[in-house]
């Protein structure tokens, strides 16, 4: 009598679970409210060591002496662009600029993985990713000008850059709203069946916009293509992690919104490398994939930020001497026998020089005609803003002593 | 409640062939449907638009275009909106739907820093020109168009009057190459029928239509309010002997200046009437354009008949309209001022 009684509450149970659609629960008649500190974290993936060294063989990807070589090229070329923009920035010569400093084995180890007509979506803090796809160091310079040679056409903020060329579409300031829209790109791409997936960068605080929650849903439910990559760097701006968020860091949503989700070591080129190759391959299934890249802001947030304000110089020294990505990458390198000190010296020498000359020209370069303003609001350029345009000039006849011209090809 | 409007059907341009009696509901529909016949990568999105939509805007399209076509989207106005960019940007046609006007506020961001920016600040590499969103809106909601359109270059935003402006005009910003934002006046869904021709066609985008000519008055507005404007123009003529122009403006971004001003050099009067509060109201910026073109022209102060600057309420709905005879009396004082 009892176990028919059994059997047939299990059979209205079945009946009753198919209520919550396709999750896979059961009744409990125990009273427990899950605790999420006690819910195990996701590990951090790793393939080597701080020193480079391969903790088990089979995370070892086999890249040639040539991609190897090419990828830490790429790392310290970003470094040193950086440094000279910086500074540059420093001097009053560009506007404004975002280093990469710390974060150079998570945009290249990522770019590497990826198919090269992959479409990427950035935040900003992703220079490495187009470095290694082959923009030209110019169009770095003439973006951070915003000169005539830009292709962006000198609309942006520097570091604001896009090159349709490369499948990397235009970096705009407002966070997260790339995510959603990277979804919608993935979405097209299945539907037009063309073996080519996208990838979403962005940061542990852009994390935190109504956006991201819209992306990481609407990926799941739609079953796109795509890779969210996210830099958990430990800040943003001044605000640490532990401040914008309680649970288990990014990777911990994953498995609430149905995402396939990964956990790795950012300063590990190798894990991040594996882990994006991996993403890719089951993207290509149609399954989205959230990766979140462990690894440490070093530089200042902007040149409009001064990180001492609100964290130490020894916090980011220790940081940096602990795990540094590049070191880390150039003790492998250098135990293989494809790098040393020579070609280092030898290698930062020509960077600082190609760097510097690319810097000076775009310096001089002059500015679009101040008729671009008007272009590209629309597709066409709509009578309203026709006529605007016309006022303008009319204005510059008689006031043009007034304005920079001269900086804009412009003869008075 | 009685309706604040009657609707006045027209007649369709014989030249555009043969007619059906449509709605406005099922025009947007058969303009939706012609979309998707002729472009592989159109698809229709949003919340419950799957089964046909909550005002059947949708219906049986799904079955005709299949699932990966039009589709449901979990319930996020921003993700929609984002979503629809992405879509375009990859080079699709994408036709996002927001259930109510009211709702589009979520995803202002993406609709006012992203998709109206996109092809400027990517200096043309990038352009989400083939999306269209579809929002209803509640008969005096449109403050939403305004506040879309006021200040936010790169959109295209655009309101029907009836079933044949709405075919016409939902196909030109499906085909158009910038964003846009097309507003369905959901109080003419059922109640505007009108013969709507069956073949493929466009209403110009930025252009206004004189929907009745006159001498005395212009009167411009745009959606439902154009039939107020109507009954408001037959009032004049037969109790004032006043002759009325009346003038749908259509396209509220760019919209159509020299139609206006033109209209205005031969009468000296404007009237600019709509459902959105007054203050900053589109209204605004008419007068002052026109104010601009036709200071010499003018015989009155322009006058603007709004709703007030208060929220929509529920049981006032009848004081807050601008109805026909708050719109009547501004015709009167326009002229014996």
């Amino acid at each position: 009598m009892e176990s028919r009684r059994h059997a047939r509450v299990q059979e209205v149970l079945k009946t009753e679970w198919s209520f919550y659609g396709f999750s896979q629960t059961r009744f409990t008649e125990k009273l427990e409210v899950v605790d999420s500190k006690q819910v195990e974290a996701f590990p951090i993936y790793r393939a080597t060591d701080s020193n480079g060294e391969f903790i088990t063989p089979e995370n070892d990807p086999k890249f040639s002496k040539e991609l190897a070589v090419k990828m830490y090229e790429s790392m310290t070329f970003l470094n040193t662009m950086d440094k000279i923009l910086y500074d540059s920035q420093r001097q009053g010569r560009i506007s404004f600029y975002m280093t990469n400093f710390g974060e150079e084995a998570s945009h290249i180890g990522s770019a590497a993985a990826l198919d090269p007509t992959d479409l990427v979506y950035g935040q900003y803090r992703e220079a490495g990713v187009l470095m290694y796809r082959g923009f030209p160091l110019e169009q770095f310079m003439h973006q951070c000008y915003g000169n005539s040679m830009d292709i962006g056409k000198g609309k942006q903020m520097p570091v604001h850059y896009g090159s349709a060329e490369h499948h990397f579409v235009t970096i705009s300031s407002p966070l997260t709203t790339q995510m959603p829209q990277a979804v919608g790109s993935a979405y097209a791409f299945k539907r037009a069946k063309n073996d080519r997936v996208v990838c979403v960068y962005f940061g542990d605080g852009a994390a935190s916009e109504g956006d991201a929650h819209a992306a990481f849903n609407f990926a799941a439910t739609l079953d796109c293509p795509i890779i969210f990559f996210c830099r958990n760097n430990g800040y943003a701006i001044s605000t640490p992690t532990a401040e914008q968020y309680a649970g288990d860091g990014i990777a911990g949503k994953g498995p609430g919104y149905g995402l396939h989700t990964i956990r790795v070591d950012g300063n590990d080129l190798f894990a991040v490398y594996n882990a994006t190759k991996e993403a890719r391959r089951l993207a290509l299934e149609n399954k989205p994939v959230l990766i979140e890249a462990m690894t440490y802001r070093a530089g200042h947030h902007s040149t409009s930020d001064d990180s001492t304000a609100y964290r130490t110089k020894e916090e980011v020294d220790s940081w940096m001497e602990k795990d540094n990505a590049i070191n880390r990458f150039r003790k492998y390198l250098e135990r293989k026998g494809w790098w040393n000190e020579e070609a280092e010296k030898a290698w930062i020498q020509q960077s600082r020089k190609d760097v510097l000359k690319a810097f000076s020209y775009a310096e001089k370069v002059h500015k679009q005609h101040p008729h671009e303003m008007f272009n590209g609001v629309y597709a066409e350029l709509p009578e309203h803003l026709r006529r605007q345009q016309d006022a303008m000039d009319k204005h510059l006849e008689e006031y043009g002593e007034h304005y920079p011209l001269d900086q804009f090809g412009v003869k008075k | 409640m009685s309706s604040h409007f009657s609707f006045v059907p027209r007649e369709a341009d014989p030249s555009l062939g043969e007619t059906t009696k449509m709605n406005l509901c099922q025009a947007v529909n058969n303009a939706m449907d012609q979309a998707m016949a002729d472009d592989d990568t159109a698809v229709v999105f949003g919340e419950d638009v799957a089964f046909g939509g909550v005002f059947r805007c949708s219906l049986g399209l799904q079955d005709k275009y299949g699932k990966d076509r039009v589709f449901n989207t979990p319930l996020c106005e921003q993700g929609i909106a984002g979503f629809g960019i992405g879509m375009a940007v990859a080079g699709s046609t994408a036709i996002a739907e927001i259930q109510f006007g009211d709702y589009i506020f979520p995803a202002f961001d993406q609709l006012v820093n992203e998709a109206a920016k996109y092809r400027y600040r990517s200096g043309g590499l990038f352009s989400c020109g083939k999306l269209t969103f579809g929002d209803y809106i509640f008969p005096a909601f449109d403050q939403l168009v305004n506040e879309a359109a006021n200040h936010t270059p790169g959109l295209k935003v655009v309101v029907p009057r009836g079933p044949i402006q709405a075919k016409g005009l939902l196909l030109s910003c499906i085909e158009d190459d910038n964003p846009s934002v097309f507003f369905e006046p959901k109080i003419l869904y059922r109640t505007a029928v009108e013969q709507v021709p069956v073949n493929k066609y466009k209403v110009e985008l930025g252009k206004g239509e004189i929907v009745r000519s006159g001498t005395d008055v212009t009167m411009v507005g745009w959606g439902t309010q154009l039939h107020v404007l109507l009954e408001v123009a037959e009032l004049a003529q037969e109790k004032l002997g006043v002759s009325c122009e009346v003038i749908d403006l259509q396209s509220i971004l760019p919209w159509d200046v020299d139609l206006i001003s033109n209209s205005v050099v031969k009468t000296g009067r404007l009237l600019v009437s709509h459902e959105a509060p007054l203050t900053s109201g589109f209204a605004a910026e008419i007068a002052s354009t026109i104010q601009e073109n036709c200071f010499l022209n003018l015989e009155a102060p322009v006058a603007r008949v709004c709703g007030w600057d208060t929220p929509f309420p529920h049981v006032y709905e009848p004081f807050y309209l601008p109805s026909k005879w708050r719109c009547f009396d501004a015709v009167k004082k326009l002229t014996t001022y």
